[in-house]
Formats: C-alpha cells, sequence, structure tokens
C-alpha cells in the first residue's frame, strides 16, 4: 500500500513555478512582438508572423499552463487528435472555397 | 482456484476500503485513475469548445477574403493599445491560475484564495475594458442591425479611427460588408466574453470554497480542471487579438 501511495505522488508531476514565470515572459515578449510586428508593413508576412507567434503562444501555454508536457499518453493523443481533426476541417474547407472556382477567373 | 482468488480479492479490498481518502469514488481503483479520468473528460469537453470557436475563425478567414477590402477598413476600427492592454491582462490571468493549481497541489491556502482573488480581478478588468470597447461601437452605430451606419467607410475623412489608418472610401456595395466584420467581431469576441463570464462566476464559487480549505486538503481536480478551462478561453483570446485586431493595419 505504501508503495502505491508513493508510486501516486511521483506519477503526478507538480510543475514548479519558476517554470510558470519563464512562459509568462515568454507570453509577455510574444505579445510585445505580434504588436510591434503590425506596425511594420511586411505586406503579405504580416498575417503570417502573426499567425505563428498566435502559434506559438497557444502551444506554451497547453504544454506549461495546461501541463500536457507532464501528462499522461493518453491526454496528450487526445489534445494531439482533437487539434488533427479540428485542422484537417479547417483545411479542408478552405481548400473548397480556394479550389472552387479553379480556372474560371 | 475460484476461492483462493476470491478470498484475495475480498482481502484486497477490505485493505483498500480503510486506506483511500474520502474523496475517491469507489468505482475508480486509485486516486491517479480518477484525477487522469476527470482530466481526460476535462480535454475531450474542450475539444468540442474548439471545434465550436474553430467554426466561427473558420468563418471569418472565408469572408475576409471574400470581403477583403471592407474587412480592412472595419478592422481600422479597433483600437490596438486597448486590445494589446486585454491581451497582457489575459495572459497575466493565466499565469496567476497556474500559480492557483501549484498553491492547491503544495496545499498553500492563503496562497490559493490570493491567486483565485487575483485572476478574477484581471478577469474582471478585461470585461470593463471588453465593455469600453463595446460602447464605442455602439456610439457610432458601427453594431449590426437596423441602425448600422456606414459613413465611416463611405466618407472616411468624417471619422478619426479612419482617417488616422488612411483608409480610402469603400463604394457602397463594399462598404455594407463591414456589417459582416462587425457581425463576426461580436460573434467572436461575445462568445469569449461569455466564457469569462461563466469562468468568473465559477473563481467567485472557489474563491469562497477554498478559503473553507476544500482545495487544499489533496483533492485538486476542481481547481486543475477549472484552470484548463481558463488557460482555453486565454488561448482563443491569443488568437482573437491578432486575427481582428492586427493583421489588415497596412492591408
Amino acid at each position: 500500500m505504501t508503495d502505491q501511495k508513493e508510486m501516486e505522488a511521483a506519477s503526478h508531476h507538480v510543475v514548479s513555478p519558476m517554470i510558470y514565470v519563464v512562459i509568462l515572459i515568454a507570453l509577455l515578449v510574444g505579445t510585445a512582438l505580434t504588436v510591434g510586428a503590425s506596425y511594420i508593413n511586411l505586406g503579405i508576412f504580416n498575417p503570417i508572423i502573426a499567425l505563428a507567434i498566435a502559434c506559438t503562444k497557444a502551444i506554451l501555454v497547453v504544454l506549461f499552463f495546461m501541463h500536457v508536457k507532464y501528462s499522461s499518453k493518453l491526454t496528450k493523443l487526445t489534445v494531439f487528435c482533437g487539434i488533427f481533426t479540428f485542422l484537417t476541417l479547417i483545411g479542408m474547407t478552405l481548400a473548397d472555397y480556394i479550389s472552387r472556382a479553379w480556372g474560371q477567373w | 482456484m475460484s476461492d483462493s482468488t476470491a478470498i484475495a480479492h475480498g482481502e484486497h479490498e477490505a485493505e483498500a476500503h480503510e486506506a483511500h481518502p474520502a474523496f475517491l469514488r469507489h468505482h475508480f481503483e486509485n486516486v491517479e485513475q480518477q484525477a487522469d479520468a476527470a482530466g481526460f473528460a476535462m480535454w475531450l469537453f474542450l475539444l468540442t469548445e474548439v471545434m465550436f470557436f474553430g467554426g466561427l475563425f473558420t468563418a471569418y478567414l472565408i469572408y475576409r477574403n471574400w470581403y477583403y477590402p471592407a474587412f480592412v477598413s472595419a478592422s481600422h476600427q479597433l483600437s490596438i493599445p486597448l486590445g494589446a492592454f486585454n491581451t497582457l491582462l489575459l495572459i497575466t490571468s493565466s499565469f496567476t491560475m497556474a500559480m492557483g493549481v501549484w498553491c492547491a497541489e503544495t496545499r498553500k491556502k492563503s496562497g490559493l484564495v490570493l491567486c483565485l482573488v487575483l485572476t478574477f480581478i484581471l478577469g474582471l478588468g478585461f470585461l470593463g475594458i471588453k465593455t469600453i470597447e463595446y460602447s464605442e461601437k455602439i456610439e457610432k452605430h458601427h453594431v449590426p442591425g437596423f441602425h448600422y451606419n456606414l459613413s465611416s467607410f463611405l466618407d472616411p475623412d468624417s471619422d478619426a479611427a479612419a482617417r488616422a489608418a488612411g483608409d480610402k472610401p469603400l463604394p457602397l456595395d463594399m462598404a455594407r460588408h463591414t456589417e459582416v466584420y462587425f457581425s463576426l467581431y461580436f460573434a467572436m469576441t461575445g462568445m469569449h466574453a461569455l466564457h469569462m463570464i461563466i469562468g468568473i462566476a465559477i473563481l467567485a464559487y472557489m474563491i469562497y470554497r477554498a478559503q473553507a480549505g476544500a482545495y487544499t486538503a489533496g483533492h485538486v481536480t476542481f481547481v486543475e480542471n477549472f484552470g484548463l478551462y481558463w488557460h482555453f478561453v486565454d488561448i482563443i483570446w491569443i488568437f482573437l487579438f491578432p486575427l481582428l485586431y492586427l493583421i489588415s493595419r497596412h492591408s
């Protein structure tokens, strides 16, 4: 029984506050970068950079604030499957809108 | 053989029953399995939320491509400083929430209450600034509907924000499509704000319960899963802010 309790304690990973502080700073820097980049005219790269920074910030939040990095394989697989399904749906929808009038412009 | 397993099983159950903590439900083997199941269920719920907001984001992307000039002019009506400050508030509230989960896990009651109160205040601050932004839209008649006013887009010189962004006058049919932008703006930020309001209500309940020591005695599932919800709401805003406020600034 004591063995089992120790195992339980070890398997539940407590993330240290230092990591949270580092992630907070990274997120604030990311926000400053994305606002700064929007004031510079980069043409087509404005939305690309904004979305790249947003995705990076979201990944940091999911991995560290939401503990996915330290979670079970089941949780990791669930999160991955959900995001994969979402990207598939949005990708197929956008592909349809792009190719609907193919060759007719 | 069946006798011996029955006895072994019976012994195991008796032993487990006297040792298990009060919050462990009997249909779970151990605390870890119960926590895993709750976390798994919370993630499934969040994935339905991803699909829900994902539909709105997809609609926004498609309409932005169709009515590009209207979306550019309409997005110039939003204030980047207010949006950036709100991002700051929400990211900080995510941090205080993560610290709250840590306090619950390490059984620090006063720390947990402090973190929850800070998260609560930052969340209210976000909604306060959102109210200022919404009231601006109402005053300028930029809320879609019968009283929608096109003058900012037909005659940009009459509007300070449009003049500052150097907007060109839009033809009437394109100017009318700015209403699509504001419909999506209110639908997306409104649904996000609704999630914030629900979160703030649950936070108030949690502050009340945390003061009684509810989450600092080993059972942290509620705080942990609420943390997942709060971080998810933060992620939605992380995408809303650049898409609605930033990407059309120079177009």
